[in-house]
């Protein structure tokens, strides 16, 4: 399938082209890293005849050239500070990152679809809502809400934790009561952006000609709303959600912050106190890659839902 | 709008825009929370307030006092001082933001706006980027390399949402590029950059505004973010500092997370209702815009003139009374769109009868109310429009005292439809076996197979070469005759007793016209289905109809047999409506051909 062929293609040259920037955007802190290894009173020279044996003294293109070659292998290096692997140290990571991102996804994906249709179809009080949520979710970040949400439901009512993560191997039920929270503040951000492109993709659909056609061939208001409004609004909902999925990652760095959370944004953030050069590189692109493989399955659902995407 | 009356517009356009701005109480509170804000914040250079970096250990989470009026945090140091100072940083950090934006962003959008060329791919694929890494990834990476200063991850952060001011300013450039008045200043000798000065920042300078009011309130988010994070300068007072040491603290003292929450929720807030308020204002409100188009159509022309002849004419059926085998009688029918004082009625109290297996052709220019007359009798007027009077019986009901469910389900196996514009009437994302298949297995409960087998003979029927290719295949791979073909099919594929086509022609090839009105006419021969036949096309009547109805503003003018009225029109309005087609049309014998027609009268012949 050719489609799938040329979107994994241009995938791949943004997770390339993403790193090499990023790689220019770092490269300047590794001449800090021979200073940090041998600590503040080594002289100049031994600074540099480090950095030389270390490579640093190259110029920066072939440095990437041989990080790239080592990473395609696997190899992203090991950390200054506690010279774990990275690519081990992303692989703990991960899971946490990806459950939560996935839960949100999903949350705010049918979230977002229902209540845009609904709002769509009855306007009213459930547009007026949903406008008042867009507003909210524009404005407040999601470390507010989930500060607000913290001292709700944590502190004064005690109901849920406010920190912490158990694995689902160890038990499924700690692993949501743990993720309830992080998950609702995410959702809540992201959940309106998408309901409205929704809400505005089925309004035009539902001034469609075909639409009033389908009507008066005697279908129930319901099949055409949620069959043929819906399909046809999905493929500005699912841009709409793939859109979002950036944010909520970035909204997920702090909220994992928050809720103690050991994912990807903790390491991060970590890594970038300490100049920790090759885990914030290697954290950077294991995010490329997650967003990366969101729009992919996005451009998918939509090439599956969308026939103009897919035949032409 | 041509090139004066847009420069005359643009400072009635600025005093309305603000007039608008200051009835909106979302906007004004916005600026006045906005404004309290920063002037909250500059007093703290005159206040007489204590250090914010002042530790006093042993005056550590003291309530409010009037030492202390928010009381100290566990450092013992002074809140209100903390939060007046802190918020300096975080709106001097925003603004610093911004400027760098509109600096990278506003230069680049002109360029790209005015002269096009490589700067729009360029632009594209930062943009591509953007979306690639959440900004605070990013300034994270920044932070590694270049420290904890809030300043120069804020001028990168202003770098990354310079795309956003970017991509307003080189739409509105490009809106405005191709004008009259920017080509007649080019001719009058102005240098491009007078240009760009005088015609252009003015027409930029609204939506850059909206835009800067949206990076403000990304960045005061993002800011604080990363200050919470503690990844920042610590000794430099913050809202995000205060809020991660208070965080930190939150089940000894959940109070002091309040105050700098409020601090950034407010502002960010208040910069987000202020950026949905500007854009309310300078662009006409964009609500409004998005609130359903109703599809109303002009109000009627000529009412006054229609509404003496209601009555009169060559009236074939007898008006008061519908005949006993009558199938739809619609009397005094009224339609009407809006409430009060925007009430705006379109149909006027039409009257038509139509006996089972008879061809109605409702004819009338575009606004006469044919089709709303239509839709009436299908119940699938458009939003905003209902039936405001008179009756319509179907078969001995009386359809507009039915719920919506009850004449759904006549729809389709009694009443079908057959639409003007064949490609948007399909639905794109549906093969059309599955178009086909779904009513009839809905409706008529037929099994998948034997939904199947009667759509294929149907297409067969209807004069598709290959009905199974063709029922495989989604509309965008039909032509626009097949297209109406298949719809003719879907309206068929019920065994209704009342066909009503609106336009069914009208928007085909001239020489595809002729083999769909010949297959219109076949199966209606064939099936004995009644039809009325909306069109703004005598040919077509000619060729189909038994009987013809003229509509003109909302109302019946003239009613009777179609030989009677196309040869001896007893309202001058019928002639002059024949006399205007025979004018304008192809040369050509009227009663042979009904397909010349594609050219002959302008309009589209439907308020549909």
């Amino acid at each position: 399938m050719p489609f799938l062929v040329k979107r994994v293609v241009s995938a791949a040259a943004l997770v390339l082209v993403t790193s090499l920037l990023m790689y220019l955007l770092l490269s300047p802190a590794f001449g800090n890293i021979a200073r940090n290894v041998l600590g503040e009173n080594a002289t100049d020279d031994q600074v540099a005849e480090l950095a030389a044996e270390l490579g640093y003294d190259r110029p920066v293109f072939v440095q990437f050239a041989d990080w790239l070659g080592s990473a395609l292998t696997g190899d992203l290096g090991r950390s200054l500070f506690t010279s774990q692997s990275v690519w081990d140290a992303l692989m703990s990571r991960m899971p946490v990152t990806v459950s939560l991102v996935v839960l949100v996804t999903l949350a705010s994906g049918l979230i977002g679809f229902a209540m845009g249709l609904l709002a769509a179809v009855r306007r009213g009080w459930v547009d007026r809502l949903m406008q008042v949520l867009a507003t909210l979710g524009d404005a407040l970040p999601a470390f507010l809400i989930a500060i607000f949400l913290v001292t709700v439901f944590s502190i004064h009512l005690g109901w849920l934790p406010a920190t912490g993560y158990t694995p689902p191997s160890v038990s499924v039920a700690d692993w949501a009561r743990g993720l309830l929270l992080p998950v609702t503040a995410l959702t809540i951000v992201a959940v309106a952006g998408i309901a409205q492109q929704v809400r505005s993709a089925a309004l035009g659909v539902l001034r469609q000609d075909f639409v009033r056609t389908l009507r008066s061939r005697g279908l129930s208001e319901r099949r055409v709303i949620l069959v043929n409004v819906l399909r046809n609004s999905s493929t500005t909902g699912l841009t709409a959600l793939a859109v979002q999925v950036v944010g909520i990652l970035g909204g997920a760095v702090v909220i994992e912050q928050i809720f103690a959370l050991p994912g990807l944004g903790s390491l991060v953030i970590a890594g970038a106190a300490r100049s920790d050069v090759p885990i914030v590189l290697g954290a950077v692109i294991a995010y490329v890659v997650i967003v990366v493989i969101v729009n992919l399955l996005v451009d998918l659902a939509v090439a599956w839902l969308n026939p103009k995407v897919r035949v032409s | 709008m041509s090139g004066s009356s847009a420069l005359i517009q643009l400072p009635r356009r600025r005093e309305s825009a603000w007039s608008r701005f200051v009835r909106n109480p979302l906007g004004v509170v916005a600026v006045i929370i906005l404004a309290g804000v920063i002037l909250a914040c500059a007093s703290a250079l005159v206040l007489p307030l204590p250090d914010p970096n002042l530790i006093d250990v042993r005056n550590a989470m003291q309530p409010p006092s009037a030492e202390h009026l928010l009381g100290t945090d566990a450092s013992g140091r002074d809140v209100l001082s903390r939060l007046l100072w802190g918020g300096q940083i975080n709106l001097l950090g925003a603004a610093l933001a911004m400027a760098v934006a509109l600096v990278v962003g506003l230069p680049t959008g002109l360029l790209a706006g005015y002269y096009r060329g490589w700067f729009d791919g360029a632009a594209n694929w930062v943009n591509n980027l953007n979306m690639a890494l959440p900004g605070i990834v990013v300034l994270l990476a920044v932070r590694a390399v270049a420290g904890p200063s809030i300043w120069i991850s804020m001028a990168v952060f202003g770098v990354m949402l310079a795309p956003g001011i970017f991509r307003v300013t080189r739409a509105a450039v490009l809106s405005v590029r191709s004008e009259l008045y920017v080509d007649a200043a080019k001719v009058a000798g102005l240098s491009d950059a007078r240009i760009i000065g005088k015609h252009i920042l003015v027409v930029v300078r609204a939506p850059v505004i909206i835009q800067l009011a949206r990076v403000a309130s990304i960045a005061i988010a993002i800011q604080a973010g990363l200050e919470f994070l503690g990844i920042t300068d610590s000794t430099v007072p913050s809202w995000g500092s205060m809020l991660n040491e208070a965080f930190r603290r939150i089940y000894s003292s959940p109070l002091l997370v309040l105050w700098p929450s409020l601090a950034i929720g407010l502002t960010s807030l208040a910069l987000v209702l202020l950026a949905n308020a500007l854009r309310d204002a300078l662009e006409g409100g964009s609500l409004a815009v998005a609130s359903p188009r109703s599809q109303r159509p002009s109000a009627p022309s000529a009412r006054a003139a229609g509404m003496s002849g209601t009555e009169s004419g060559t009236t074939s059926g007898a008006e008061p009374a519908p005949a006993a085998d009558t199938l739809l009688a619609v009397r005094d029918l009224e339609v009407a769109y809006g409430e009060g004082a925007g009430r705006t009625t379109v149909v006027h109290g039409v009257s038509l009868d139509i006996r089972p297996g008879e061809v109605l052709g409702l004819v009338g220019e575009s606004g006469s109310g044919k089709s709303q007359t239509a839709f009436s009798i299908l119940g699938l007027l458009p939003d905003g429009g209902r039936v405001s009077g008179g009756s319509i019986r179907f078969a001995d009901r009386e359809l507009t005292e039915m719920t919506p469910q009850q004449r759904r389900r006549l729809l389709g196996t009694e009443i079908a439809y057959v639409p003007q514009e064949p490609m948007s009437n399909l639905d794109p994302s549906f093969t059309i076996g599955q178009q086909l298949t779904v009513p009839l297995r809905a409706r008529r409960g037929l099994s998948r197979q034997a939904a199947r087998e009667r759509v294929l003979a149907l297409l067969a029927r209807v004069g598709i070469p290959d009905p199974e290719k063709t029922f495989r295949s989604y509309p965008h791979q039909v032509s626009g005759g097949m297209a109406q073909r298949v719809l003719i099919a879907g309206a068929v594929a019920g065994e209704p007793r009342l066909l009503i086509a609106d336009e069914p022609t009208t928007a085909l090839d001239v020489t595809v016209q002729a083999e769909v009105l010949g297959l219109l006419r076949d199966l209606q021969r064939e099936t004995g289905v009644a039809v009325l036949l909306v069109t703004h096309n005598f040919g077509v009547v000619a060729d189909l109809c038994d009987r013809v109805a003229v509509m003109r503003g909302g109302v019946i003018v003239e009613t009777g047999i179609t030989d009677q009225v196309l040869t001896a029109p007893s309202e001058p309005y019928t002639r002059e409506l024949l006399d205007s087609m025979l004018e304008d049309g192809p040369v050509r014998e009227f009663h042979a051909s009904a397909t010349g027609r594609a050219g002959a009268t302008n309009g589209d012949g439907g308020a549909s």
